[in-house]
């Protein structure tokens, strides 16, 4: 084979043009990735931004003898079909309660109903032509305004999109994370311990070692099923409950902090535990007393992180039943409760309109919490972090 | 709920009689210290000593009378169940007590004791592992002592229609008779599994590269994170995304080619589960040729090789086992992948090539079959655990198969941090 050197030459340029391709090949593929992330915010924030506005309308209220029986008769007939149903459900209780209101009347400002609300937003709505110049008129005039919606962060949920509202997912939130907490945390960190400040190199020692490894890697639903079939059927824990939810997130976050954990054992150095026998410290007290606080940043970094998996799970606590409808916030460990990803969930369901919107703003808030506690676990990182 | 104040009782007590120990053994210890007795161990070992005695046998006995009252569905009155154990308390504390004698070696016995709460913790993992199977197993076999295991597997036609009645005892009034044939649903498993990987493989493999062998180090530590963040999205966000954002935009694309898609078709989660699983094969992919030794790419860029020549003939080859083993991983995340599916893909078993067609998965079948207001002992609550079964059985060999493989990397290499 004879190649002159005008021929090497060539196929050397190709040969590094062809390097040069896959460099940029490369790149474009992280650049993929990192593009559908920025479409992916985006189009989260376009979605779910108005929910955090509401539309409110200026009514003057009629508390006459009709309203106590209903509602609807305390206003105008033309205003009351803009209004929310869910404040006119209010209107008896009120009188009720406070009878000198009788006769009374007055200007307030109540919630419009969602097909105002997502008309002034410019969606897709039911309103008639009548009512959307009537709309048109009352805005006008600022008697209906979109204004910063309160009831979404302080309402449970609600079959009427306009009064639905997040709270009381959010409470389940941190109740079933307490839970979780509660067992996974201590569980953790003792196996932890155990695997790499007790344990012999056994049959055993890998067995458990192998089984957590794959524990991490099965998938979430299958976890859901134990909690049923176990947790419910068997041991008779409530169904729908924070308790058997954090139950069984509390098994899946197992192993995430039991890894970060022994990570975190590892990292400090023997000379600790050396230091520590030269003085005549058992085993335990080493560990106790030297290794566990100089590990501790690691093992709550871990954590957290395991806990923000947690949090966003949402296909085994569904298998539990943690997709009830929960219009009152409660707190209780075994009464139904729902959580914040069951919420996006159930309201991604909604056929309205109106719940697109309320569903993506479940979604910010949700993502929200877990980039403040993933940052939460990265500040502490590089605050404690010790190289030795 | 009548047995809640008796449980605070028990635990009132039970606290009571550990204070009671731990004081009385320290004055015990310190007594004879005092009077000049050298001893194995501190007072205070001593004092937990006691309490280890008094509160262990006793928490351990009412424990292990509480699962063979639920396990064996015997009949203990909780009360006498309750004093029993307080009395075994009360045994524990005066043993305790005895023993803080100068020639007994309490830290050692303290250490024991901790030594084996350590065990008792590390082995729930294993029980978990074995409750998952059990509850499974348990279950899924009811469901075939009902239909045949083989139509089961072969069956392709999912119809669970009428089972419900026939758990209801009224068997003969639904017309036709439940089908539990499963392909349609794995067929649907695979059709959405092989879409994420044909998304996730080459784009987390070629993003592995290029962090590892182009970029320089500043990109790295900051492109990485920012992968990473796509795992750290909740999955029913991605559900949520795929179903209202990407399947509309699958629908006009195919509709501009002429073709006839559904909103739930088979692309939207598909394409969505695979930029979900991109960081799981760039992350484990980056470490892997991360860690294949400089020596290699050295002897290769000597004897003339280009960039790309090194990493396509020499790293790629020698990472290919770490490769192979991240990619089974995420298929096993794929097909146990849920919210995605439940809420962009259909809910109608079909057995079809077309990805445009809409098509359902096992975990939709499984989420379908519990979320419903049936009956548990119905034939199609207990399908559930049966899809389950194949499920764990499929994800577990894969993870098996994977850790495998990443071993005999690791042990090839000499790495230690994978």
């Amino acid at each position: 084979m004879n190649h002159s050197f005008d021929e090497i030459s060539a196929q050397l340029k190709k040969r590094h043009r062809k390097s040069a391709r896959l460099k940029w090949i490369s790149m474009g593929a992280l650049g993929l990735a990192g593009l559908f992330l920025v479409l992916f915010f985006s189009d989260m924030l376009n979605k779910g931004l108005p929910a955090f506005q509401q539309a409110y309308i200026q009514v003057e209220v009629d508390y006459n003898e009709d309203a106590t029986r209903m509602g609807r008769a305390a206003m105008d007939r033309e205003i009351s079909s803009l209004v929310s149903r869910s404040f006119e459900r209010l209107i008896p209780g009120m009188i009720r309660d406070n009878p000198d209101l009788l006769g009374t009347s007055e200007q307030r400002w109540v919630l419009a109903n969602s097909q105002v609300d997502q008309y002034l937003k410019g969606h897709r709505n039911k309103l008639s032509e009548e009512e959307r110049a009537r709309v048109d008129e009352l805005a006008e005039s600022g008697q209906v305004e979109l204004k910063f919606n309160t009831t979404f962060f302080t309402n449970g949920d609600s079959k009427m999109a306009e009064s639905a509202g997040i709270l009381a997912a959010v409470v389940g939130t941190v109740m079933t994370m307490l839970v979780t907490l509660a067992i996974a945390f201590p569980i953790g960190v003792m196996t932890a311990v155990y695997l790499e400040e007790f344990a012999p190199d056994n049959r055993l020692t890998q067995l458990i070692e192998i089984n957590i490894n794959n524990l991490a890697a099965i998938p979430s639903i299958l976890f859901g099923l134990l909690g049923l079939a176990i947790f419910i059927n068997f041991f008779g824990v409530p169904r729908s409950s924070p308790l058997v939810g954090g139950m069984t997130l509390a098994l899946m976050t197992l192993p995430v902090i039991i890894i970060a954990t022994r990570t975190a054992l590892r990292s400090v150095p023997d000379s600790i535990r050396h230091a520590a026998f030269g003085v005549g410290c058992s085993r335990w007290q080493a560990v106790r007393d030297h290794v566990l606080p100089l590990a501790m940043p690691g093992i709550m970094t871990g954590s957290i992180i395991g806990l923000a998996q947690a949090m966003g799970e949402t296909a085994p606590l569904i298998i539990v039943g943690m997709v009830a409808f929960i219009p009152d916030v409660g707190i209780s460990f075994t009464n139904a409760a729902t959580v914040m990803p069951a919420q996006v969930f159930t309201w991604a369901g909604e056929p309205e309109r109106a719940f697109v919107e309320k569903t993506a703003g479940g979604i910010l808030v949700l993502l929200s919490i877990l980039i403040a506690l993933n940052a939460t676990a990265v500040v502490l990182r590089k605050k404690f972090e010790r190289r030795w | 709920m009548q047995t809640n104040p008796l449980l605070a009782l028990f635990g009132g007590a039970l606290l009571l009689l550990g204070l009671i120990a731990f004081f009385i053994g320290r004055a015990k210890a310190a007594r004879v210290r005092a009077a000049g007795v050298a001893m194995h161990a501190q007072p205070d070992q001593y004092a937990w000593f006691a309490v280890l005695a008094t509160a262990g046998p006793a928490l351990l006995v009412s424990a292990l009378g509480a699962f063979v009252m639920l396990l064996l569905g015997a009949e203990i009155p909780v009360p006498y169940l309750l004093a029993g154990s307080l009395i075994i308390a009360a045994l524990g504390l005066m043993f305790g007590i005895n023993k803080a004698k100068p020639d007994f070696h309490a830290r050692q016995a303290i250490e024991r004791v901790i030594g084996w709460i350590l065990i008792g913790a590390a082995l729930i993992s294993i029980f978990t592992t074995f409750g998952i199977l059990f509850s499974i197993v348990f279950e899924a076999l009811r469901f075939f002592q009902m239909h045949s295991f083989w139509d089961f597997i072969t069956g392709t036609v999912w119809n669970p229609g009428a089972s419900f009645l026939v758990a209801a005892g009224r068997g003969d009034e639904g017309g036709a008779a439940a089908q539990f044939g499963s392909v349609p649903l794995f067929a649907g498993t695979f059709m959405i599994t092989a879409i994420a990987m044909l998304v996730a493989i080459p784009v987390g493999l070629l993003s592995a590269i290029y962090m590892s062998e182009f970029a320089p180090a500043r990109v790295r530590t900051f492109a990485k994170p920012t992968l990473e963040v796509l795992a750290g999205i909740p999955t029913v966000v991605y559900g949520f995304f795929a179903a209202i954002t990407v399947a509309p935009i699958i629908v006009n694309v195919a509709g501009f080619f002429g073709l006839d898609a559904s909103f739930n078709n088979a692309v939207a989660p598909g394409l969505v589960m695979g930029i979900m699983i991109i960081p799981f094969i760039s992350s484990l992919s980056d470490d892997v040729i991360n860690s294949v030794p400089d020596s290699m790419r050295q002897g290769s860029l000597a004897l003339g090789m280009t960039k790309s020549e090194t990493i396509r003939d020499v790293v790629i080859p020698a990472a290919l086992p770490g490769i192979i083993s991240a990619s089974l991983l995420a298929v096993s995340r794929a097909l146990g992948e849920t919210m995605i599916v439940v809420m962009a893909a259909g809910m109608r078993p079909n057995l079809t090539a077309n990805p445009l067609e809409d098509m359902t998965t096992v975990t939709v079948r499984i989420v379908a079959a519990l979320t419903g207001d049936l009956e548990f002992e119905s034939a199609e609550t207990l399908s559930a655990f049966a899809l389950g079964l194949v499920l764990f059985a499929v994800t577990l060999s894969l993870n098996l198969v994977s850790v495998i493989m990443i071993r005999r990397f690791r042990e090839k290499y000499r790495v230690n941090n994978l």
